[in-house]
């Protein structure tokens, strides 16, 4: 069989006669990754499906070809295409967990997937064990014995990677391989799948929503939206779009570097059209140099440049074109405010595991503090503690000078109404069967801030008065999110904890949401407490960092200089972690937290043996008002190479190794 | 079958595709004659319970006529006549009413009460909810029927009595579903939100709980409604309903069953009577569970 890789050719899909995808074409070549990005409802997971064969019930091709490898896909009859799935395709879906078999050992599944894929049955424990060795999991032989749900989530996504790669497969389909995975653990499956494509010379096509990821992996990357391929091309496309699409979602993409004072967020303004038939261009409606002859005819996928297609009757060229103009930048506020929350040796336990081990954190009047660590860093715990949520522990809590009490209902009416909450997901956040009305009237009701109007609140949050009848579900993400920040900030608070409010929405929302945060803060100096995994939304927004690990803190200061250091061992591999430099770390296990000791020195790359496991790290002062609680002198501790005026490129192929 | 694709034009055979609807549509369609047939059931009972025998049979229930003893099926009487002459028919028309008095009561105010205590006891958690599950564990474990012969021995028998015990029955079962689906529901955000404003409890309950509850609630209400029904018909059977020579069902049953083999239609229209109407009312409440799922 020849090797011409993946071919689709015009391919059209509908959902209920509603079409959603309207001929995409694209060819990725053995040993190549495309990615494809756009945001949700595009139509990304249905071509993803697509190229595997499968569509979901209700769904229907209207037309169009997927050849791999010279072999007609949609042309199969259901027995030749489950063959020709178990032996040529591999599927990794974004749910690591959810895509294996709770009852079945890790080892049982791999070697399932290996006898699917037409191995002999007597070779498959051993070819088994070579597979979970080839993603990197260590010790093998113990972990082929072992249920999913006893693996970490990076440990359960590298064994559904090595029950893809079973049948040595000629197409390899990624449709949000990290999403829901921790940074540390995301760049090591970024690291597993450059190097796997080394080795596999199989066309790789990595579905994402985050640009970020797919400027570091992929060779060529095609943006989709409404179901249409805007533009394709080299990476590169990234750093200089030529589609108006391409360059908005890049504006309202943070980059790590890149502070709220440097360059604002830019939403996109309106919704992604649903499925159905549009007249012109697609992105017409919210383009801002869309004319009549955009909305009256669709442009063409057409080439400009070098190897690039864009679908554009008036395409940019520069890579300064942004269409939407940069706003003006403001001077940082660096002036010290007086404190409004005070905590002094929290601690939170949940059984015998201590979520947060005696923290101290001040917050200033009108001071965004942003708090990143990984997942089970105790962040959440941390934010609850001090709403009153979770009262249970050691510490002391101050607020506006006064003792505040760690129970939510033992604390006097004027004082709970000052310290508020934003959710992570505003799906369950907000009560379903509440019109909007009715959860914004009630915040103001018990929040007594009733000389404000529901329709002013909700303008106040950029919704109109339309959506006040409708009930949650009828709305959508960001719109959600903005009603749970309204009620947050009904009552006019001093300080809003903000538990990964835009983790769940679409980057194009996320920058409306948090310049919405940020305007806020501005008119009515709200202070927050902002808490993300994602340190470039965390940088673009805080005045001042808060790095957490496994319930400690340890880095403390202003924003710009945590992370343009010197700063924190941890801080330095969160920082390479999202700017996504692919590079292995020793998959060291976490031992133990001693009594004594810095608890990151067991996975530190800088540790001093003897040292680091035994001493409390002591608390180094780089900058004024940054603390490091590290062993190392603050000569020695890591610094980011680049600095805020030169933020690193999207796309990380030309400076990458062959690795 | 999601990757039934038509090699030449690229789409799926219409057949196959027109098929898959209509199976689904014959799957609806007879859950929806099902659930016909069952609602016409239960209207026949709501009739003769609302309009009474006297409109829809000629002949009174409790009027005995000596010659008619044992009167087989026939023109004269419909559905024969019993020891002592009575109509079946009218009587069992007539035994329409008590049940549909005392199963939709017993069941309103199961209901009521259960949610209450199911809808409290997981919204202020504590020891209050310990208290009140452990008290509701001790009703349970007694034995219904027991109770009520107690109940009825001390108070005396009459259709309130009847409501009580088969309310009290049911609480605790409604309670523990009840409770079950707010402590679902208490562990969302939405809850803390409120709580962070500062609702008061009984607000949180109320305004916040309870419209998320609603489903469970209507569900519960369909399912007990049959089961009250059966035991309705089960009390009366012991002879714990109304005074002798009502109508009931139960009663006429017990009463009919030493004539079962000279006069098989005395026992047989009362069985049928309640078994048609638990049977129609549970066929109801999997309708209404459904278009509640759906």
């Amino acid at each position: 069989m020849t090797r011409t890789g993946l071919r689709v050719e015009g391919l059209r899909a509908a959902y209920g006669g509603e079409p959603v995808l309207h001929g995409v074409s694209f060819d990725v070549e053995p040993g190549e990754i495309l990615g494809l990005v756009g945001e949700s409802g595009c139509g990304k997971s249905t071509l993803g499906y697509l190229l595997a064969g499968e569509i979901a019930p209700g769904g229907q091709v209207l037309g169009g070809r997927i050849e791999l490898d010279g072999a007609d896909v949609l042309g199969l009859d259901p027995r030749a295409l489950r063959r020709w799935r178990s032996r040529e395709v591999g599927i990794v879906h974004q749910e690591a967990a959810a895509s294996l078999d709770p009852t079945m050992t890790v080892g049982a599944q791999v070697r399932t997937a290996l006898v699917n894929s037409g191995a002999p049955r007597s070779a498959s424990e051993e070819s088994a064990l070579g597979l979970l060795r080839r993603v990197h999991l260590p010790d093998a032989e113990t972990l082929a014995r072992r249920y999913p749900h006893q693996l970490s989530g990076g440990q359960q996504q590298r064994v559904v990677i090595a029950c893809a790669l079973a049948g040595n497969p000629r197409l390899l389909v990624l449709d949000e391989p990290t999403t829901g995975l921790d940074a540390s653990v995301q760049r090591e499956i970024l690291t597993l799948i450059l190097e796997l494509r080394a080795e596999l010379a199989a066309a790789v096509v990595l579905i994402s929503h985050d640009l970020g990821l797919v400027g570091q992996v992929c060779d060529r990357v095609g943006v989709l939206y409404a179901g249409r391929l805007v533009e394709l091309g080299h990476t590169q496309v990234l750093d200089a779009p030529a589609h108006p699409y391409t360059a908005a979602l890049l504006a309202s993409h943070p980059r790590l570097g890149e502070p709220r004072t440097v360059r604002r967020l830019t939403a996109i303004p309106g919704q992604a059209p649903g499925p159905g038939y549009t007249v012109g261009c697609a992105f017409a409606p919210r383009c801002p140099l869309a004319t009549a002859a955009c909305a009256a005819t669709e442009p063409g996928l057409d080439p400009v440049g070098q190897q690039r297609l864009v679908r554009c009757h008036f395409p940019l060229d520069g890579a300064s074109a942004t269409p939407v103009p940069a706003r003006p930048a403001q001077p940082a506020d660096t002036q010290a405010e007086p404190v409004l929350l005070e905590v002094r040796g929290l601690v939170r336990r949940y059984g015998r595991t201590v979520a947060v081990d005696h923290v101290d954190l001040a917050i200033g009047r009108g001071e965004v503090i942003g708090l990143v660590g990984e997942s089970g860093s105790g962040k959440t715990t941390l934010a609850r503690a001090l709403v009153g949520l979770c009262a249970r522990g050691k510490g002391e809590l101050r607020f506006q000078g006064g003792e505040l009490h760690p129970r939510l209902e033992r604390r006097a009416p004027a004082v709970r109404r000052q310290i508020q909450m934003v959710f992570q997901s505003p799906d369950t956040s907000l009560n379903p069967q509440h019109r909007v009305r009715r959860i914004l009237g009630r915040a103001l009701h018990t929040l007594r801030a009733r000389r404000v109007g529901v329709a002013e609140l909700a303008e106040r949050i950029g919704l109109g008065a339309d959506v006040l009848d409708s009930r949650p579900g009828q709305l959508s993400g960001g719109q959600k999110q903005r009603v749970a920040i309204g009620r947050g900030l009904a009552g006019e608070p001093a300080l809003v904890v903000c538990d990964e409010p835009v983790s769940a929405l679409d980057v194009s929302v996320q920058a409306g949401v948090l310049e919405l945060l940020a305007a806020q803060r501005d008119e009515h100096g709200t202070a927050y407490l902002f808490i993300s995994h994602d340190l470039a939304v965390v940088g673009y927004l805080a005045d001042r960092v808060v790095v957490m690990y496994r319930g400690a803190i340890l880095e403390d200061g202003p924003s710009a200089a945590v992370l343009a250091g010197p700063h924190h061992p941890y801080t330095a591999s969160l920082i390479a972690a999202s700017t996504g430099q692919p590079r292995r770390r020793p998959a060291r296990r976490h031992t133990a937290i001693g009594t004594a000791g810095c608890r990151f020195a067991p996975v530190c790359d800088y540790a001093v043996p003897g040292t680091c496991d035994r001493e409390p790290p002591p608390r180094r002062e780089p900058h004024l008002g940054h603390h490091v609680d590290c062993v190392l002198q603050v000569g020695e501790l890591p610094l980011w190479p680049h600095s805020s005026a030169n933020p690193i490129p999207l796309s990380a192929n030309q400076n990458r190794g062959a690795s | 079958m999601s990757a039934g694709v038509d090699g030449q034009t690229g789409t799926r055979p219409a057949a196959a595709v027109g098929t898959e609807r209509l199976a689904g549509l014959a799957r609806g369609a007879r859950r929806d004659v099902v659930a016909a047939v069952a609602g016409a059931v239960v209207a026949v009972w709501v009739v003769a319970a609302v309009v009474g025998w006297r409109v829809l049979t000629p002949r009174d229930p409790a009027l005995q006529a000596p010659s008619d003893r044992f009167a087989r099926p026939g023109p004269e009487h419909w559905l024969g006549a019993d020891q002592f002459g009575r109509d079946v028919l009218a009587r069992v028309l007539a035994g329409a009413r008590p049940v549909l008095v005392v199963a939709p009561l017993a069941t309103v105010l199961a209901v009521i009460v259960g949610t209450v205590i199911g809808l409290s006891a997981a919204g202020l958690g504590g020891w209050y909810d310990g208290l009140v599950m452990r008290v509701l564990d001790a009703v349970t474990v007694f034995p219904s029927i027991i109770a009520a012969t107690l109940f009825a021995a001390l108070v005396g028998r009459s259709r309130l009595v009847l409501i009580l015990v088969i309310a009290a029955t049911f609480v605790p079962i409604v309670a523990r579903s009840v409770r079950a689906a707010t402590l679902v529901e208490c562990a969302k955000p939405y809850v803390e939100a409120a709580r962070l404003r500062g609702e008061p409890t009984w607000s949180l309950l109320v305004r916040e709980l309870l419209p998320n509850v609603r489903g469970t609630v209507l569900v519960e209400a369909t399912s007990r409604l049959g089961d009250a029904v059966f035991a309705a018909a089960t009390l009366s059977f012991l002879g714990l309903g109304e005074p002798p020579g009502s109508p009931e069902w139960g009663a006429t049953v017990s009463e009919n069953r030493v004539w079962l083999t000279v006069a098989p239609w005395t026992l047989l229209a009362p069985a049928l009577a309640i078994a048609s109407l638990v049977i129609a009312v549970a066929l109801l409440a999997d309708a209404v569970r459904r278009r509640i799922d759906a």
